[in-house]
């Protein structure tokens, strides 16, 4: 009897109950990236003011953002379309590989897109070869490149998701009315998109506003100054915990008008449920579609290949020069980046939950449970690792907790990434099955084992790849506590060019890499598995 | 039963002092990250002096020394540090400020800075000159000043680091400063085309040069030194600048709540002895501040003469820094 | 029995009322116009929507508070009665426990009831590899297995053909006879009525009708009866 009131608690009488994880995983990401800030502000007794160059940062910001993620979008919508229309060998590892940029560490991507588009670069020599002058990136246009080149797998890959989210049968329907390419565009292909677009801008926008490193190293010069830089330099260069806390503020409020401006513009496609059928097209069988198609999806591919093969031959040549350093750093990092994938995977699966749960039944509640998922992605790395570091060093020796913040923060910053496909997955089963599963009295564990898990499988394991890679390459909040003992990956990485040891930091640049898509390719591929329609 | 519990903690508390007091002293050292590194001198600087201090030397490594000055900031009080290694003469204004450090009491002898040292806070322990290193492979006109460098074609390009994240970027500031005075603004104008870009760290930069490119980037003198000795290649040269060139000094100073302040007095002193000073050159790639008995090794030789040594003194350095970097802004904004 | 006593039921402009019962063992048909609520009935009936206010109570037992899986009720969807990604005995276990921790006595209960709806054999299979009246045949022996006194279907053979339609009623009619189980079936086709049921409500124009006797009904049928079967 006790168990039945137990279930009735939980299932339905009081379904707040349900959502308890939700709720407890919205407040810690609430204390982790706006509790942080106020630490620090607090710190500093009150926020500090905003100068010129501050204002030249935030409007720096806005601008190359904005240019990033239109160019971004747009240069994924024919990738993603031939991608989604086109079936060929290896279509899958390309898929995978396109993806590799937006997991590697900014300075190792950095060195392999100068290998390629720099002024020593081989597409210079080329042109020089060809009687032209070399090219010069440095400026707006080498942060557009670079973002482009971090970004456009991400916006190829939503974009994607969504030409796969149209059920087979509506391009049978289209085919049957024999719609010509423009119909199939406008009636099936164009709705989708006006419900992807906006999310997937938002997206890369939020992205390149906190970006950092990039900006300055490809920027040309003190104009290309992020706000999260300028947050970086008022730490560094000034100890102002007020003014780095106001352009904190100063970056949430971008993101947030942006985020918003998205949830205006995005307009739910409603294609409902397909069969599962495999997705077959009759009106792209045209010669010059097919040309144009492959031309794309080469192009592209030589885009952003191009750098990691560069990346990948330095890296190989470096290899000897290997310190014996390399091994508890990997070990370190594997740690971290499993660490922080899993924990990922429980925050995004809490909050999933809770919104699917709620959508339908509280309407606001769900609503603001996502935003909050997405809020880490607005929040300064540099202001949690202080309001952490501040917060902790009263209590324990934040050093000792190095690892294991470091795993914590990168969970965080890529819960959005998760929450992404795991809310829609989570929405599918809550539409689709959530009656069934009532009705036969399924609750609690056993729910979660044998409908929810099942169904969400493929969705989990990308999330968890993706966190899981995305931790591994980035240098995080490590390099504020970490001691010499506690070096991960990236942080060895720097370390060795802050010591000459170029090939060195090469070959464990390439390690980064192939252990960052391996970590994707395994949990992803373990998500699959099995997995039946 | 609070008397129980405070019974229990008392005789915890008793424990925890017997097994510590077994343990070796610590002295807690915060630095910056390459000076810990395999390649740094760290490792035999900890193994030096824990041969004659019959302690345990920690250190802790937060990214270069104005980010290892915030974290003590950060920290105040109670902070577990004993000693700041790797703050450098832009920076001791600061740090002098903060109040958190302690007199070192020394009175060095035999430092062979090309300039006088009288600091009751800051002991220094190797110093280097900031210049821009090119490859003699690829530059065959080689600029001899600032001025030189403003006139050459247009495509001659140079990397320098932002004043504002990176040592050698604020070196160079002070640098202009120093020699040019009021001038500095119209330097910068005429430096303005010939960069390539500003990146947040040396790192960054020293590694696009390697790859090629620039033509020049802003690093140290020693920089051709650790290609000639670590790589035997000779075809890195700093190129020597007429108006002279500006100092990094570098320097570690007590907290003035050190834990362990007799091993922090002992290290202070330690760091100015042979068996320190004689790690330096080859692994922190600067000049030692008292030249070791043995001399340099071959290709350590500094190529500018100490009478062309430039620097500011920390409070000049301190007053003019934020003009400093608003002229730069304004230059290279344009 | 089952009680609806002075059910109402309103979704912003949609409301319903229903104040009658079912004797145990009857099988009543609902009729009527699409969106006039008959769906949303069998809803309210298995816990899926909560009503404004009355009681419902099934066997004397207020159930008007209670959790969907602990009422005393199967109900079969139109779609989506199986999870996909579980083998048709799994499907079917899900009736015994909902966490498939199975006894051998309960693994044979599994396949007593799909010899009975005629699936011998088919256990191992996946939803995918069946046809959809051998999908629906699943679902109705979960609901054999499961026992509840009330089984409502709500149009699951809306999509079969006549033949199959007439035959997955007739077994439905068979396992009714053999558990003793009251029977609740959503229906648009006045045939389907007139083939098993006893008594029929129908529903329109914000009412669930008193159920009256099948045969009598459409022997004389009411106007709004009348209007929905176009004669």
């Amino acid at each position: 009897m006790a168990d039945r009131a137990q279930q009735i608690g939980l299932n339905w009488a009081s379904p707040l109950a349900g959502f308890l994880p939700g709720f407890l995983a919205a407040g810690f990401l609430v204390l982790l990236s706006l509790g942080t800030l106020a630490v620090v502000a607090m710190n500093a007794d009150g926020l500090g003011g905003l100068g010129a160059a501050d204002l030249a940062a935030v409007q720096f910001t806005i601008s190359q953002a904005l240019v990033s993620a239109v160019i971004s979008v747009v240069l994924a919508v024919p990738v993603a379309r031939a991608l989604a229309r086109r079936q060929f060998v290896g279509r899958r590892l390309l898929i995978v590989l396109l993806g590799a940029p937006f997991i590697l560490p900014v300075i190792v991507a950095v060195l392999g897109l100068l290998a390629v588009y720099g002024r020593a670069g081989i597409l210079s020599d080329l042109l020089v070869w060809l009687g032209f002058q070399r090219l010069n990136i440095y400026g707006f246009s080498g942060v557009v490149l670079a973002h482009v080149f971090f970004n456009l797998p991400l916006a190829t890959r939503l974009i994607l998701q969504g030409w796969q989210s149209i059920p087979a049968e509506h391009f049978r329907l289209a085919a049957q009315l024999s719609m010509r390419p423009r119909d199939v565009m406008r009636y099936l292909e164009w709705p989708m998109l006006r419900a992807i677009l906006p999310g997937a801008f938002a997206t890369i926008f939020l992205l390149c506003v906190t970006s950092f490193a990039v900006a300055l190293t490809l920027g040309g010069g003190p104009k290309a100054t992020t706000v999260e830089v300028a947050i970086y330099q008022a730490f560094r260069f000034d100890f102002n915990l007020g003014k780095a806390a106001s352009l904190a503020l100063a970056q949430f409020g971008i993101c947030a008008i942006a985020a918003l401006m998205a949830w205006r513009l995005a307009a739910p496609a409603r294609f409902g449920q397909g069969l599962d059928l495999r997705v077959q097209r009759w009106d792209c069988a045209a010669a010059h579609q097919i040309v144009f198609d492959f031309c794309i999806l080469a192009a592209v591919a030589l885009f952003l290949l191009a750098p990691l093969a560069m990346v990948t031959v330095e890296g190989a040549l470096g290899l000897p020069e290997l310190p014996a350093a390399v091994l508890p750093a990997i070990w370190r990092s594997l740690w971290v980046a499993v660490g922080s994938a899993l924990l990922t995977l429980a925050l995004a699966l809490a909050l999933a939950q809770a919104v699917a749960g709620l959508t339908g039944r509280n309407d606001r509640q769900a609503g603001l449970l996502e935003a909050v998922g997405y809020l880490s992605i607005a929040a300064s790395p540099m202001v949690i690792g202080t309001g952490l570091f501040l917060f902790l060093f009263p209590l324990v020796d934040p050093v000792a907790l190095a690892l294991p913040i470091t795993a914590l923060v990168n969970a965080a910053m890529a819960l959005p990434f998760a929450l992404r496909s795991l809310i829609p997955a989570m929405r599918d089963v809550h539409q689709n099955f959530g009656q069934l599963a009532d009705s036969l009295g399924m609750s609690g564990w056993h729910r979660f084992r044998l409908v929810i898990w099942p169904r969400i499988r493929p969705a989990a394991g990308f999330s968890t790849g993706l966190a899981a890679a995305l931790s591994m390459g980035d240098l995080g909040v490590v390099a504020l506590f970490a001691d010499a003992d506690t070096a991960t990956l990236p942080l060895l990485l720097y370390r060795l060019m802050g010591s000459y040891q170029m090939a060195a930091a090469s070959a464990v640049g390439l390690i980064l890499v192939a252990l960052s898509l391996a970590l994707f390719w395994g949990f992803d591929r373990g998500g699959r598995a099995y997995a039946m329609s | 039963m609070i008397r129980t519990t405070l019974m229990a903690a008392g005789l915890a508390l008793t424990l925890l002092g017997a097994a510590s007091a077994e343990q070796k002293p610590i002295l807690n050292v915060y630095t910056y990250d390459s000076f810990v590194s395999d390649w740094g001198p760290g490792p035999l600087v900890e193994t030096a002096f824990e041969a004659i201090c019959d302690c345990d030397l920690k250190f802790t490594a937060a990214g270069d020394g104005a980010a290892v000055l915030a974290r003590v900031q950060l920290e105040g009080a109670r902070s577990k540090a004993d000693v700041v290694l790797g703050l450098d003469t832009n920076l001791t204004a600061r740090a002098a400020k903060s109040g958190l450090f302690a007199p070192h009491g020394l009175t060095p002898t035999g430092l062979t800075l090309p300039t006088d040292w009288d600091d009751p806070l800051f002991v220094p322990y190797d110093w280097g000159y900031f210049a821009f290193v090119y490859d003699t492979t690829r530059l065959k006109r080689v600029p001899r000043s600032f001025e030189a460098l403003i006139a050459a074609p247009e495509d001659l390009k140079i990397i320098i680091q932002d004043p504002r994240s990176s040592t050698p970027g604020l070196g160079l500031l002070m640098w202009i400063e120093a020699a040019y005075g009021d001038r500095a603004p119209e330097i910068w104008a005429g430096l303005a085309p010939h960069i390539l870009t500003v990146t947040p760290g040396w790192s960054e930069a020293y590694g696009m040069f390697l790859k090629g490119e620039a033509d020049l980037v802003l690093s140290y003198t020693t920089s051709p030194s650790y290609h000639i000795i670590a790589e035997q290649d000779v075809t890195k040269a700093a190129a020597v600048f007429d108006e002279g060139h500006y100092m990094q000094i570098e320097v570690a100073a007590k907290l003035a709540a050190a834990p362990s302040p007799e091993l922090a007095d002992l290290f202070l002193d330690f760091m100015l002895s042979e068996a320190f000073q004689s790690i330096i050159p080859t692994t922190n790639w600067m000049y030692p501040a008292v030249m070791p008995k043995a001399g340099l090794p071959k290709g350590f030789e500094t190529p500018v003469s100490p009478d062309k040594a430039l620097l500011l003194s920390p409070d000049e350095a301190a007053a003019i820094r934020n003009g400093a970097v608003d002229t730069w802004l304004t230059a290279l904004s344009k | 029995m089952l009680c609806l006593e002075k059910i109402t039921i309103k979704q912003g402009d949609f409301h319903l009322s229903a104040n009658w019962s079912v004797a145990a063992g009857q099988k009543l048909a609902i009729i009527g116009p699409s969106g006039g609520g008959k769906s949303t009935l069998l809803s309210t009936i298995a816990g899926f929507v909560v009503p404004q206010s009355g009681r419902l109570r099934v066997e004397g037992q207020d159930v008007t508070a209670t959790a969907p899986g602990a009422r005393p009720v199967s109900l079969l969807f139109q779609d989506h009665n199986l999870f996909p990604h579980l083998s048709v005995a799994q499907n079917v276990g899900l009736g015994l426990r909902p966490d498939l921790k199975l006894n051998q006595a309960e693994r044979d209960a599994v396949q007593s009831g799909l010899e009975r709806v005629g699936l011998t054999g088919m256990s191992g299979r996946y939803p995918a590899a069946l046809s959809g009246g051998q999908r629906q045949r699943v679902a109705l022996a979960r609901a054999l297995l499961r026992r509840k006194p009330v089984l409502m279907l709500d149009e699951p053979f809306a999509a079969l053909g006549p033949a199959l339609k007439a035959e997955m009623l007739d077994l439905v009619d068979e396992i009714t006879r053999d558990t003793g189980a009251t029977l609740l079936m959503v229906t648009h086709d006045p045939e389907d009525a007139k083939r098993i049921a006893d008594v029929t409500s129908l529903v329109s124009g914000g009412v669930a009708a008193v159920p009256v006797d099948t045969a009598e009904l459409f022997a004389n049928p009411p106007e709004m009866l009348r209007a929905y079967i176009g004669s």
